[in-house]
């Protein structure tokens, strides 16, 4: 029962945290990509700054730095947050990656026709950016739903959490954190095959999809 | 004019004392952190190697149970992993925890190092291997001289990206109680109450040495290049 | 009627880093005309052309479109491009949306035109460059010579008063040109002002009023194609289109082999 609790905390938590990844990510590639000096510099540094970090030391800032300041976050809110602010620097790389790959003739033709930059960017290249990403986000969210795990460091009880609880009660650790394993396992393949299902709906075709391994 | 007034305000507002304290706390931790990181990794090329060609070159069977094995390892949180390996391992034989933190994160990298050396090998255009068998050269040899090499080269980038990982994932064995960077800034902040100075500080430390580790596999990467046609664009 | 041209350029300069690519271009062009700029490559035929709907901003130098100066600072160059088709080497058509909708985004989003209206007209420039049957497909599903034409029909959807070519029929298969310089010569006939950059001399000497041979990042000789072909003024004119007939082989050969041009 424990179990299934703690699995909903980690569904949700992951859940959140690639929807905030992503809300942030997107805007973040597109300053890096076409902004100005300043602007693509900024993303640039927020995306070295939280891929060049280990998840936990951000999670652990922001949860137990930032009370500092006066800003003090319940548990759940702080994980998301952490976590969606991680996910958002490797979401901007997979937008970029895709940004670039659809090239700047696309663009140029946009413009020429009489787009603005706005345009030519909302209606040309983030439709099929949005396909080119999928398969580095379908990557993005099963890495998150593994990343998640971290959260139990400030006594989150999602799945991990819960297994080590259990461990700590009963004297089995072997047992307890099987489980856990089993249930990440499925969670893990589950969600690659309905991500591949995704994928395949969304193929145009001829529009190159980037194969990422 | 304003100097002297700004260097007042910087010397007494900034917590410098702190600040050199955890520098040198850190960097017992950081020694801690380097270890289990390259024990990790060489445990994980090790294994990445056998598995990789394993699932390459190894024939039906022994392929999908590799490719089974390798699907679960990287299907599981490291922090899992590391808990799992551990209390398992302990069990049977007592192990130091630097030890078991450096085999269990070097099981989990192994598996994703395993993809990646099969994406290199796959990577290496299939006329190499033909070629090479048409000179007379066994499988082995060939495989040995021709093969490797090349997937060698083309692995160097996703190694990076593979090393920078680890690093991040080996404050995770903090957990095991070993003293490396992660525990180091724990007890500072503990110590010091003042977390947010000391994750700050942290987090640069971590950067700074992924920063070292990327460059110096760039290195190694520019040292490795084989000379092709550079275009003029 | 107005002898106001509808393009003109004057002066136009520009460096990419080290190296000057555009030394001083000026030139005029006037309703209907049909002008091919030819020259060895690197001479700057495509960035002077992009330059014409400032995809490339000169360093120097002014554009006029229909009198009006488009350099100028305070111009929305959004609009003015709107009278400028662009036919590119690449086609560059829009990867995710159908042939259709690769004209209809121009006319809904740009013009503002609604969805039944825009949709009309797109038909209508479908069917002539001939492809009204292939409305529905992808770019990713038609041949080179099949998007080329959609490209073109997209540029001539938003009615410009010029269309720029710059080298349109470069990356087709030499079966597929046929198809895109048959819709190009039909164009001319109805009266569109063309600027094109190209390798195809048959075409610029049928077609073309008028040859612009370029030549280290300026003009080095321009004129009706007979005056070209068969009487350059300048040596290194006749030596290029003496090297392309060569390639792709003309009947005039002897002609322009036997006059002796030095």
């Amino acid at each position: 029962m424990d179990f299934l609790k703690g699995t909903g905390v980690t569904l949700r938590v992951t859940f959140i945290g690639l929807l905030l990844g992503m809300a942030l990510g997107l805007p973040l590639a597109l300053m890096r990509t076409y902004g100005s000096k300043p602007v693509s510099k900024f993303a640039e540094t927020y995306i070295a700054l939280f891929r060049g970090t280990p998840l936990m030391v951000q999670l652990f800032l922001i949860y137990f730095g930032l009370p500092d300041f006066g800003i003090t976050l319940e548990r759940l809110t702080a994980a998301c947050i952490s976590l969606g602010l991680n996910s958002a620097a490797y979401q901007a790389e997979y937008f970029r990656g895709a940004f670039t790959s659809i090239g700047l003739g696309q663009m140029m033709a946009a413009r020429a026709l009489g787009m603005s930059k706005i345009k030519a960017i909302f209606y040309i290249i983030i439709p099929q950016a949005l396909r080119l990403v999928v398969p580095g986000w379908a990557n993005e969210a099963i890495g998150m739903l593994r990343a998640s795990s971290v959260i139990f460091l400030i006594a989150i009880l999602d799945v991990m959490g819960v297994g080590k609880v259990l461990s700590g009660r009963y004297f089995t650790p072997m047992a307890s954190y099987s489980a856990v394993a089993i249930i990440y396992v499925i969670l893990v393949l589950s969600m690659g095959w309905g991500l591949n299902k995704l994928e395949n709906s969304l193929r145009i075709p001829g529009l190159q999809v980037e194969l990422r391994k | 004019m304003l100097f002297p007034e700004l260097l007042e305000a910087i010397t007494s507002k900034v917590p410098w004392n702190i600040i050199l304290n955890t520098f040198q706390v850190l960097l017992k931790g950081m020694v801690v952190t380097v270890e289990v990181a390259v024990g990790a990794l060489f445990l994980g090329i090790v294994l990445g190697l056998v598995l990789g060609l394993g699932r390459v070159y190894g024939g039906s069977l022994v392929s999908k149970v590799i490719a089974i094995f390798v699907l679960i390892l990287r299907a599981l949180p490291p922090v899992l992993t590391i808990f799992i390996l551990f209390y398992a391992v302990t069990s049977i034989i007592n192990l130091p925890p630097l030890l078991a933190g450096i085999l269990s994160l070097g099981l989990s990298s192994g598996a994703f190092q395993a993809e990646i050396f099969r994406g290199a090998i796959l990577g290496v255009p299939d006329g190499q291997m033909i070629s090479a068998r048409a000179l007379g050269m066994t499988k082995g040899e060939a495989i040995r001289t021709i093969i490797i090499p090349q997937a060698f080269r083309l692995a160097i980038p996703s190694w990076s990206n593979e090393a920078a990982l680890v690093i991040k994932n080996s404050s995770l064995v903090y957990v095991l109680g070993i003293p490396d960077m992660m525990r180091q800034a724990q007890y500072a902040a503990a110590r010091t109450a003042e977390p947010f100075l000391i994750f700050s500080l942290t987090a640069l430390a971590y950067y700074l040495l992924i920063l070292l580790a990327n460059k110096g596999l760039s290195a190694l990467d520019q040292k490795f290049r084989i000379p092709t046609l550079e275009l003029e664009l | 009627m107005n002898n106001q041209p509808v393009i003109a350029c004057q002066d136009i300069h520009k460096k990419f880093g080290q190296t000057e690519v555009l030394k001083g271009v000026s030139f005029d062009v006037f309703n209907s005309e049909v002008i091919v700029i030819i020259g060895p490559s690197g001479t700057g035929k495509s960035t002077l052309l992009r330059c014409l709907n400032l995809l490339t901003i000169p360093d120097q130098g002014k554009v006029w479109l229909e009198g009006e100066e488009i350099t100028a600072p305070k111009v929305d160059i959004n609009v003015v491009r709107q009278k400028m088709g662009m036919v590119f080497q690449d086609f560059n058509l829009f990867s995710h949306l159908t042939a259709i909708d690769n004209i209809n985004v121009g006319l809904e989003k740009v013009c503002h035109f609604k969805k039944n209206e825009a949709n009309e007209k797109a038909l209508m420039h479908l069917n002539q460059v001939g492809l009204v049957d292939k409305k529905d497909l992808y770019p990713g599903q038609l041949s080179g010579g099949q998007q080329q034409r959609v490209a073109i029909a997209r540029a001539l959807a938003m009615d410009p008063v010029v269309m720029l070519f710059d080298e349109p029929t470069s990356a087709l298969d030499p079966e597929l040109i046929g198809e895109v310089l048959i819709v190009m010569k039909n164009l001319a006939k109805s009266g569109m002002t063309m600027i094109m950059v190209s390798h195809e001399l048959g075409f610029a000497r049928e077609v073309s009023n008028r040859i612009i041979f370029m030549e280290n990042g300026v003009i080095g000789e321009q004129g009706s194609p007979e005056k070209l072909f068969t009487n350059p003024q300048n040596a290194r004119t006749a030596q290029f289109l003496h090297k392309i007939n060569e390639l792709y082989g003309s009947t005039e050969e002897e002609q322009i082999a036997g006059k002796d041009v030095l």
